[in-house]
């Protein structure tokens, strides 16, 4: 059977529909855009971000403590994220660096992304995620506001307030004549009807926007092309940070690929760029020492990197604890919720008061003092 | 009673089949229901306590292969414990493949949908990968022999497994002043009690507040699991005292009996006759459904302690569950299974598909329709609602499957303007017969009676 792509031109008689008229979220403050990205694996902040000015790196970390390219006196970059150089130039990259969520000790992947989803301080009861509940405090959003992208579950955006999810795998390329015939078909069952023709509109979109490629490419075009448009907010994960062995090959390799889809992410924005900003955000850092076999083991503190032109980037931000006095004597010691950072990076983006963040997106954080990542 | 075959096979079974006839009243329905499990025999998945590898195995090779790390013995520990994740990758698909295929060959289409009810209801997920090929032997085990039994006796049975024990944190919970809390310094969590009232028993709106949590889970402790062990029971660690939940105060003297009585109590508990009656006629009937259906349904369960073939009878006896519109819109577990009944694929075509093309087929279409199989994202199960289901993606997911995925699974397709009779009973609605009829072929044809809202719904 002869197969094609959605005709652009059922596109065109689509977008009379009220339907997928764009809503008016422009106005004001939700004109910016937040990309939450989960580092699922637990990156390790300590090799990304590198406290080479720090007395005691070198000796705890005898393979891995290259110097990578030196951002201040004090921080290094690891040397494959050298393709952001000129973003970090440009005050588009930046890092928050001895931070963790408030999950401590267990140091479980399953319960630490739970934890970092939810933006609770413990797993009690939470059945939402907090970028859910941001957006249960969006005038005017709808389920085209915020997109969940990927093949993950993300639970980060799960809760009350709609969401749309778009996954990769997800393609509809039909015949003219099985289009005509499932118009039909979907006519009088408006709940069929709508979806299906949203389904061929976004599509067809995202046949025209994509030009192939790694599966995360085509997540970083898709949630691209629609933060173009009308959604504000997008989340997808990256895998790929969990390097108990040989972390020298695995982590160089999702630290690549986390480049490539920022850099992505930047060129497909355009000018939205200027207005964007991105949160990298995992669930907990790595041991501050080397493991026997060139890696590391679940740890606490960690980094979180952010990106955009929406951010102010270009520094490190956060007090250093030093890695003389570790946590439990073996990580990072976190000295600031992580949670403040995105909190205030939502204050900045989308003007959401203090009281919100700290009662309603994530109860029981005190935002202190600002970091001014805006 | 308004009692219609068609129905019968659509909304409570498994969808129409060429092969199977439907049931011919609510009795022959009830009668198998209450009769022996067929399926379970005729194409089985081990239930948990004989499936491998076993949790106390799998703890062992892990074991091993730390050890040998770095070791001379390090090629054989990795190669066992490569062997062991395959082991138990094949199983848990196999026990997909099976559950699939019971739908496609059972004249007792209800048992197989009530198995998936209260699956859901007691939703357990694998919190790692040992117990990831674990799920489907815990329903096979705790849930699946109950369907037709006693509620109270499925709580129990749920409550107190292994697999719902480790999914819901129930084996790091410590009576704080029991010998074991008091000596390791370990506490309460409240996790599984929580879930029993909130999501098992009395429902989110239920009468109950924190201190019946609270008392609840000190009540629990002593329930737990270990890999290495099959004590379900430890009462060193069970919080001495009496415990008094909404109202009813239980034994100074811990035991697993103090558990079993105060689940039995919290079964029979009119919100919980009334949480279960709606749940079951919002997955069966209506996302809205009629108060009359529920209030017999949640009668019946009072009347009879519980007993679920009762709950099950009123359902059926109540002529607002045969109404003749379709307001259910079939998950895509239920929408799979009902399209390859409906083409009569080979039950041996899909038990023992080849991993990959099991994984093109099947898992991954499921996920893009929202349903990652044996995955919902919470302990609340799936959705039901149909808008949360009937999305752009999932829309696109379940038509592209609908064209493509037949002509994978079947030599022969069936001509179109019969199929659309066969999947959708005599009375389908004339767009899809005109529309089954002027596709481009028969894969089309057969795709869009599949990718229809008559077939999609139930």
């Amino acid at each position: 059977m002869q197969r094609r792509g959605f005709l652009t031109g059922l596109g065109c008689s689509l977008a009379a529909s009220p339907l997928v008229t764009p809503v008016a979220l422009a106005e004001g403050p939700w004109d910016n855009r937040l990309i939450v990205i989960v580092l699922r694996g637990a990156m390790d902040g300590l090799d990304a971000i590198r406290p080479v000015g720090d007395p005691a790196y070198a000796g705890l970390r005898p393979t891995l403590a290259g110097n990578g390219l030196p951002l201040t006196d004090f921080w290094a970059l690891h040397p494959s994220l050298a393709p952001l150089m000129p973003l970090w130039r440009a005050g588009e990259f930046g890092a928050a660096h001895a931070t963790s969520t408030p999950y401590r000790d267990r140091r479980s992947h399953f319960d630490g992304q739970d934890i970092l989803e939810a933006g609770t301080v413990g797993l009690d009861g939470a059945r939402d995620g907090w970028l859910n509940r941001l957006l249960t405090e969006v005038p005017g959003a709808r389920a085209g506001t915020a997109y969940a992208v990927g093949r993950d579950a993300m639970p980060v955006l799960a809760g009350d307030a709609p969401v749309s999810r778009w996954s990769p795998d997800a393609r509809l390329a039909i015949s003219p004549q099985a289009e005509r015939l499932l118009g039909l078909v979907y006519e009088d069952d408006p709940l069929f009807h709508v979806a299906s023709a949203d389904a061929l509109r976004i599509a067809a979109e995202v046949d025209g926007a994509q030009s192939g490629g790694a599966e995360m490419m085509r997540v970083a075009d898709f949630a691209a092309a629609r933060l173009v448009e009308e959604a504000r907010i997008a989340s997808f994960s990256i895998g790929g940070w969990d390097t108990h062995g040989r972390q020298e090959v695995h982590l160089a390799r999702a630290l690549e690929g986390l480049a490539e889809v920022v850099l992505r992410l930047r060129d497909g924005l355009g000018p939205v760029w200027a207005r964007t900003g991105v949160l990298c955000l995992t669930e907990f850092g790595r041991t501050a020492r080397e493991n026997g076999s060139g890696g590391t083991d679940h740890g606490t503190g960690g980094a979180m990197l952010y990106f955009g032109g929406g951010l102010r980037g270009g520094r490190v931000l956060g007090d250093w604890p030093g890695l003389g006095d570790l946590y439990a004597d073996r990580d990072l010691m976190p000295v600031r919720d992580v949670r403040a950072y995105a909190g205030w990076a939502m204050r900045g983006l989308f003007g959401v008061d203090a009281g919100v963040v700290e009662r309603v997106v994530f109860p029981g954080l005190e935002l202190g003092e600002s970091p001014r990542i805006v | 009673m308004p009692f219609d075959p068609v129905i019968a096979e659509i909304r409570f079974g498994c969808g129409l089949s060429p092969r199977v006839a439907p049931p011919a009243s609510v009795d022959a329905m009830l009668s198998r229901l209450a009769g022996p499990d067929e399926m379970a025999h005729a194409l089985p998945i081990t239930p948990y306590s004989r499936a491998e590898p076993s949790l106390r195995e799998q703890a062992r090779i892990n074991r091993e292969r730390r050890e040998g790390k770095g070791t001379a013995r390090e090629a054989e520990t990795e190669a066992a414990h490569d062997a062991m994740r395959e082991a138990a990758q094949a199983l848990r698909r196999d026990a997909f493949q099976t559950s699939m295929a019971r739908g496609i060959a059972t004249g007792d289409g209800l048992r197989e949908r009530l198995v998936r009810f209260w699956a859901d209801h007691f939703t357990a997920t694998a919190k790692n990968a040992n117990f990831r090929h674990m799920i489907a032997p815990y329903v096979e085990e705790a849930i699946r022999p109950r369907v037709a039994g006693r509620f109270g006796d499925m709580l129990f049975a749920v409550a107190t497994h292994p697999v719902m024990v480790h999914s819901l944190d129930q084996q790091r919970s410590v009576g704080p002043n029991s010998d074991f809390g008091d000596r390791r310094d370990r506490g309460l969590n409240e996790n599984l009690a929580r879930e029993v009232l909130e999501l098992h028993t009395l429902g989110v709106d239920g009468p109950y507040g924190q201190d019946d949590v609270r008392e609840l889970a000190e009540l629990l402790t002593g329930v737990t699991m270990n890999p290495q062990r099959d004590d379900v029971y430890l009462p060193d660690r069970a919080e001495p005292g009496t415990e008094t939940v909404l109202g009813v105060t239980y034994g100074a003297e811990a035991s697993l009996e103090v558990v079993r009585d105060a689940l039995a109590d919290l079964a029979v508990h009119p919100a919980t006759a009334w949480h279960l009656a709606r749940k079951l006629a919002v997955h069966f009937v209506s996302d809205t459904p009629d108060d009359g259906l529920v209030a017999a349904m949640a009668d019946a369960h009072l009347a009879t302690g519980g007993d679920l073939l009762a709950v099950t009878r009123a359902m059926l006896g109540h002529e607002a569950a045969w109404s003749p519109e379709r307001a259910k819109v079939k998950q895509p577990f239920g929408y799979l299974q009902s399209a390859l009944r409906a083409l009569d694929v080979p039950v041996g075509t899909v038990v023992g598909m080849e991993r990959r093309l099991w994984g093109r087929l099947f898992d991954r279409p499921m996920v893009v329709m929202g349903q990652r199989w044996e995955e919902p994202e919470g302990p609340d199960g799936w959705a039901e609602a149909a808008g949360d289901w009937i999305t752009p993606q999932g829309m696109a997911g379940r038509i592209t499957w609908a064209l493509e995925t037949p002509s994978r699974v079947r030599d022969t397709l069936p001509d179109p303007r019969g199929f659309v009779t066969t999947a959708l009973g005599p009375d389908a609605p004339a767009e899809v017969v005109f529309a089954a009829g002027a596709a481009e072929d028969v894969a089309e044809g057969v795709g869009i009676v599949l990718a229809s809202p008559a077939f999609q719904r139930r």
